[in-house]
C-alpha cells in the first residue's frame, strides 16, 4: 500500500493525542504530588497516606476490593464455564448479560439498588413475607461490596471466558482420555490454562473497586470513606489537587503492581475487551 | 445426571440474570410511580414521561450525552484506525511500546485518568466545559477502537491487497475495496463500544466538566443527594426500550440474512 | 459372532440433530490389526473413532471391548489411548510431565514413571527433549510427544485421529514409517482415521471405507484397489475410469458401444452395470489392434509415467503409460479382461447421490 514511512505517519494524530492526553497528565500527576502550593519539592503529599484517616480509607478500600474480587472470581468462574459450552446463542447471552444493562445508566442502577436493599425495601418485604429475617444491610460495608460485585462481575466474566474458550477442547479429552477423571481434568488443565484469564480479571476488578468512590457515596451513605472518597474530596472540594496527587501517586503503586502481575501472566493480553 | 446438571445450569444463569437485572426493573417500574419518593409505590403514572420533555435541564443534558458520545466516538474511530495502520507496520519494540500507551487507559483507575486529564487542563488553562469533555471521551475511547481493530490487523492476509494491486486497481482503490471492508467489523464494534463507554461514563467526565455544562452521569450524581427527578426514570427507560428493541431488530435481520445464505 | 474381535461396534446409529452421522454400523475389530477408516469428511469416520475413544456415546447400539459394554464407561475407564489431531498437548507442561500425566494418575512409582518417559522418548527418537516445553518443537516432534504421552500407558489399543493432517508432505511419509514401525515393536492394535488414500494403502492391515454413515467396503489394501465393490470405492481409491456399461452375457460387457471381455459372469442378461477400469490398466496399441480407438487430447509428464486423455466414443479416458503418445496421436485401446471391474449400479437414490458427489 503506502511506503513504510508513510504508514507510520498515519499514526501521527493519535502520537500526538497519547503523548498530549496520556503521558503528559500522568507526568503532571507525579509533579504535583511531589510539589507543594509554591511549587516547592517534598514528599509530604506522599507521605500524607500515613495521616490515621488516610490510612483508614485505604485500609477499608483494599480490604472491601478483596473481598468483592473473590467474590466475583467465584461467581464468575462457573458462568464462564457454563457459557463456553452453551452452544446456542452464546453471543445474544452475553450481550444480553452484560452489554446491555450499560445502557441505563451506572449511577442510577446502583442506586436502585439502593431501594431494593433498604430496610423497608423490596428484598427485605420479599424475606418477611417469607419468614426470613430481615437484612440490614444498606450504608454498610456489605452494600458497598454488593455494588462492587454487581458492576464489576462483567469485568470477570470476559476474559475468564475468553480463556476457557481458547483451550482446544481435545486438550480437555486428551487428559480424560489418559485416565484423569472430571476433578483432575479441572485442576491439572482446565484451570491452569484458563489462569492468565483469571489474572487479568482479578486485575481489572480489584483496580476499579479499590479506586472507586461512586459506589461508595450511593451505598454507602457517605458514612463510610474509601482512598477514592479522599482523593475526589481533595479534587473537587478542598482544591488541594497537590495532596490529592500525591495520594493518587500511592494508589498508582498498586496499579501498577496489578499491571506488572497480570503482564506476566497474561502475555496475549486476553483479559482485554 | 445430564438433565440435573443442565437445570443446574439454567438456574445459576437465570439468577445472574436476576442479578443483572433487578435493579434495571426497579428503574423501569420507579418510572411509573406517581409518587416522587423512591421508597413508595404511589400508583401507576405516566406523567413523568410527559413532563420529562419540559424539563429543560434534563434534555440539554441529555443532549450533551449523545453529542459528546456520538462526536468522541467518530473522532476517536478515525484516529484509532489510522494508528492501527500505523502501529501495524512497525517493528516489533515500536508495537510494544505503543500498544503500551494504548493499554493505559484501560488499566488505569478511572479516577486517576480523570484528575490527570483535570491536572492538564488546569495546566494549560483551558476553560472547563464541553470541550474538555470531548478531550477527555475521546482519550478513553481510543483504546477501545485500536483493541478491537488490532487483532483483525493481525489476521489481514497482505496478499488480498497485493492481488488487488495486481488485478489492476490503485493502492488508493485497493485500500478502500480490499482492506477497509476487512478491518470493518472491528471498526464498527471499536465504534459501537466507544459509543457505549462514553454514554456510560461517569467518573472521567465528573473531573474534566465545568460549571453549567452537565451530562446525565453528572447530572443523576448531583441530584442523588438531593433525590433524583422521576423525568431521568423516565428517559433512562426510554433510552433503555430503544437500544433493547434496536438489538431485536439487529438479531432478527442478521437471522434473515443468514437464513437466506443458507438457502 | 467374531471369536477373535477386540472390539464389536453392534448397531451404532448417531445422528447431531436430524443430521444421520451413522446409521446401523457394524464393525469387528481384531487384536494386532492395524485398521484404518477411510472416507471423505463428514463420512462418520472421526465419530466411530470418539465413540470408541468415549467422547461420544452412541443414540442406538452397543461398544464391546473383550466382550465387556464399554457404551457408556468414560473415557478415563477405558483400556484405549487416543492421538488427537492437532496433537492436543498440554501447553503449560513440559514435555516429560506431558507424558508422565497418564501415569501419575495411576499412581506409578517415580523411578517407573522415569523408565517410561526415557523408553518412549527412545521409541518415537527424541532422547533427551524431557524438559522442553511443547510450543518449542515442530509439528512433528510434537505429533511424536503425543504419541508417546498415549503409549506409556501401555493401551491395548491406539486410537489416531488424523495424526498427520497438519504435517508437510515428506514428514508425512516418513511418519507413516515411523507409525508402522511403532505398531510392530508394541504389538498393539492401531485404529487410524484418514481422508487420504495413499496413507491408508500405505500403513493399514485392513481399510474401512466410509460414506456418509455407512460401510462401503472393508477389505485389506490390495483388495481395496484391485477389486473395489462400488463405484464410490473406485473413485475415492486412486485415479480411475468410471463407465456405464451393459453387461450383454457373462464375460462379456458393452462399454461405449464396443464389447470388452472380461471375467465376471452372474449379472444376467444385458443388465446396466458401472465399470471400472484403473488409468495404468489402459493400454493404447495401434489403431487397427484397438478394441475402440480415440484421439490423445492431453498429455502430462508425471514422473514416473506419462498420463494422457484420451478422447474415445465420447469419453474422455484417464491413461497412465510409460510410452509417450503425442496429442493428436490417433490410438488404439484395448484392456485385459482382469483388468475390467464390473460392479451393480447403486440401488438407492442415495448411493448415487453420493457418488456424484465425490
Amino acid at each position: 500500500m503506502l511506503k513504510n514511512k508513510q504508514k507510520l505517519m498515519l499514526g501521527l494524530p493519535y502520537y500526538f493525542w497519547a503523548i498530549a492526553f496520556i503521558i503528559i497528565p500522568l507526568c503532571l500527576v507525579i509533579y504535583y504530588g511531589l510539589t507543594d502550593k509554591t511549587g516547592a519539592f517534598t514528599f509530604n503529599n506522599i507521605a500524607s497516606i500515613a495521616d490515621p484517616q488516610h490510612t483508614k480509607a485505604l485500609w477499608i478500600a483494599v480490604k472491601l476490593s478483596i473481598i468483592s474480587t473473590i467474590i466475583c472470581l467465584f461467581l464468575a468462574y462457573p458462568l464462564a464455564m457454563i457459557l463456553v459450552n452453551f452452544k446456542k446463542g452464546k453471543s445474544s447471552i452475553l450481550v444480553m448479560l452484560f452489554i446491555l444493562p450499560m445502557w441505563m445508566n451506572f449511577l442510577l442502577r446502583t442506586m436502585a439498588w439502593q431501594t431494593l436493599l433498604e430496610n423497608t425495601g423490596v428484598i427485605n418485604t420479599l424475606l418477611q413475607t417469607i419468614g426470613l429475617p430481615k437484612i440490614n444491610i444498606i450504608n454498610t460495608p456489605g452494600a458497598i461490596i454488593f455494588g462492587m460485585v454487581y458492576n464489576f462481575l462483567p469485568f470477570m466474566v470476559l476474559p475468564i471466558y475468553n480463556s476457557l474458550a481458547k483451550i482446544d477442547i481435545n486438550v480437555v479429552n486428551a487428559a480424560r482420555d489418559l485416565g484423569a477423571n472430571g476433578i483432575i481434568t479441572f485442576g491439572r488443565i482446565t484451570l491452569p490454562l484458563s489462569l492468565p484469564g483469571v489474572i487479568s480479571g482479578i486485575t481489572m476488578v480489584f483496580v476499579p473497586a479499590l479506586t472507586t468512590f461512586v459506589i461508595s457515596a450511593i451505598l454507602g451513605g457517605n458514612k463510610i470513606l474509601l482512598i477514592g472518597n479522599v482523593i475526589e474530596q481533595e479534587f473537587s472540594q478542598t482544591s488541594n489537587w497537590h495532596l490529592g496527587s500525591g495520594l493518587s501517586m500511592v494508589l498508582m503503586v498498586f496499579i501498577i503492581i496489578s499491571m506488572i502481575f497480570t503482564a506476566i501472566f497474561d502475555k496475549d493480553g486476553e483479559g482485554l475487551i | 445426571m445430564k438433565t440435573a446438571g443442565s437445570v443446574l445450569k439454567r438456574i445459576y444463569i437465570a439468577l445472574i440474570i436476576i442479578f443483572m437485572y433487578a435493579p434495571i426493573v426497579t428503574l423501569i417500574v420507579l418510572s411509573f410511580n406517581s409518587s416522587k419518593s423512591r421508597a413508595k409505590w404511589g400508583g401507576f403514572t405516566t406523567k413523568w414521561y410527559v413532563s420529562l420533555f419540559q424539563n429543560d435541564a434534563i434534555l440539554q443534558a441529555f443532549f450533551n450525552t449523545i453529542a459528546i458520545a456520538t462526536l468522541s466516538a467518530i473522532i476517536a474511530t478515525i484516529i484509532g484506525t489510522l494508528s492501527c495502520l500505523a502501529i501495524n507496520s512497525m517493528k516489533r519494540k515500536g508495537k510494544t511500546f505503543w500498544m503500551g500507551i494504548t493499554n493505559i487507559p484501560m488499566l488505569n483507575a478511572e479516577i486517576v485518568t480523570g484528575i490527570s486529564l483535570m491536572l492538564v487542563f488546569i495546566f494549560l488553562g483551558v476553560k472547563f466545559g464541553f470541550f474538555t469533555i470531548l478531550i477527555a471521551h475521546i482519550t478513553f475511547n481510543i483504546p477501545y477502537v485500536i483493541l478491537s481493530i488490532m487483532p483483525r490487523m493481525k489476521n489481514l492476509n497482505p496478499s488480498t491487497y497485493e492481488a488487488a494491486l495486481d488485478l489492476g486497481a490503485s493502492p488508493f482503490v485497493s485500500f478502500f475495496k480490499v482492506v477497509l471492508p476487512d478491518l470493518m467489523p472491528g471498526i464498527l464494534s471499536g465504534f459501537l463500544m466507544a459509543f457505549t463507554m462514553s454514554i456510560d461514563d461517569f467518573v472521567i467526565t465528573h473531573f474534566t466538566k465545568g460549571p453549567g455544562v452537565d451530562t446525565l452521569s453528572t447530572k443523576i450524581y448531583t441530584e442523588v443527594k438531593k433525590g433524583i427527578k422521576p423525568e431521568m426514570y423516565a428517559l433512562s427507560t426510554i433510552i433503555f426500550i430503544t437500544i433493547l428493541v434496536l438489538l431485536f431488530l439487529v438479531n432478527v435481520s442478521g437471522n434473515d440474512n443468514k437464513k437466506e445464505k443458507i438457502k | 459372532m467374531n471369536q477373535d474381535a477386540l472390539i464389536y461396534l453392534k448397531n451404532i446409529s448417531k445422528s447431531y440433530g436430524s443430521q444421520m452421522v451413522l446409521d446401523d454400523f457394524n464393525l469387528y475389530i481384531r487384536e494386532n490389526e492395524f485398521l484404518t477408516l477411510l472416507g471423505p469428511s463428514g463420512c462418520g469416520k472421526t465419530t466411530t473413532l470418539r465413540i470408541l475413544g468415549g467422547f461420544e456415546t452412541p443414540d442406538k447400539g452397543t461398544v464391546l471391548f473383550n466382550n465387556e459394554d464399554i457404551t457408556n464407561l468414560s473415557p478415563n475407564k477405558r483400556q484405549l489411548n487416543t492421538v488427537f489431531q492437532k496433537y492436543a498437548l498440554f501447553t503449560h507442561m513440559n514435555i516429560a510431565e506431558n507424558i508422565a500425566f497418564g501415569l501419575k494418575i495411576k499412581g506409578k512409582s517415580k523411578s517407573y514413571i522415569d523408565d517410561k518417559i526415557k523408553y518412549a522418548l527412545k521409541l518415537v527418537n527424541l532422547d533427551g527433549y524431557e524438559k522442553r516445553m511443547p510450543d518449542s518443537l515442530s509439528g512433528g516432534q510434537q505429533q511424536r510427544i503425543a504419541i508417546a504421552r498415549a503409549i506409556v500407558n501401555e493401551p491395548k489399543v491406539l486410537l489416531l485421529d488424523e495424526p498427520l493432517g497438519a504435517l508437510d508432505l515428506k514428514l508425512r511419509q516418513d511418519m507413516q514409517y515411523e507409525l508402522i514401525r511403532l505398531k510392530n515393536e508394541l504389538g498393539i492394535t492401531f485404529i487410524y482415521v484418514t481422508h487420504d488414500q495413499e496413507e491408508a494403502l500405505t500403513m493399514s492391515d485392513t481399510i474401512v471405507v466410509m460414506n456418509q454413515g455407512y460401510i462401503q467396503q472393508i477389505g485389506t489394501p490390495e483388495k481395496i484397489y484391485n477389486e473395489p465393490e462400488n463405484a464410490f470405492v473406485a473413485d475415492f481409491i486412486g485415479d480411475s475410469n468410471i463407465l456405464d456399461g451393459i453387461m450383454v452375457k457373462d464375460e462379456l460387457v458393452q462399454i461405449l458401444g464396443a464389447n470388452f471381455s472380461c471375467v465376471d459372469s452372474g449379472f444376467g442378461l444385458n443388465k446396466p452395470v458401472d465399470v471400472v477400469i484403473r488409468p495404468e490398466d489402459v493400454e493404447l496399441v495401434d489403431e487397427k489392434d484397438g478394441t475402440i480407438t480415440g484421439t490423445v487430447t492431453h498429455l502430462i509428464f508425471k514422473g514416473v509415467h506419462y498420463e494422457m486423455e484420451v478422447t474415445a466414443n465420447g469419453f474422455e479416458w484417464l491413461v497412465h503409460s510409460t510410452n509417450c503418445f503425442p496429442v493428436g496421436t490417433k490410438v488404439g485401446i484395448h484392456v485385459k479382461p482382469f483388468n475390467i471391474q464390473i460392479m451393480n449400479k447403486p440401488e438407492s437414490e442415495d448411493e448415487e447421490a453420493s457418488h456424484v458427489e465425490e
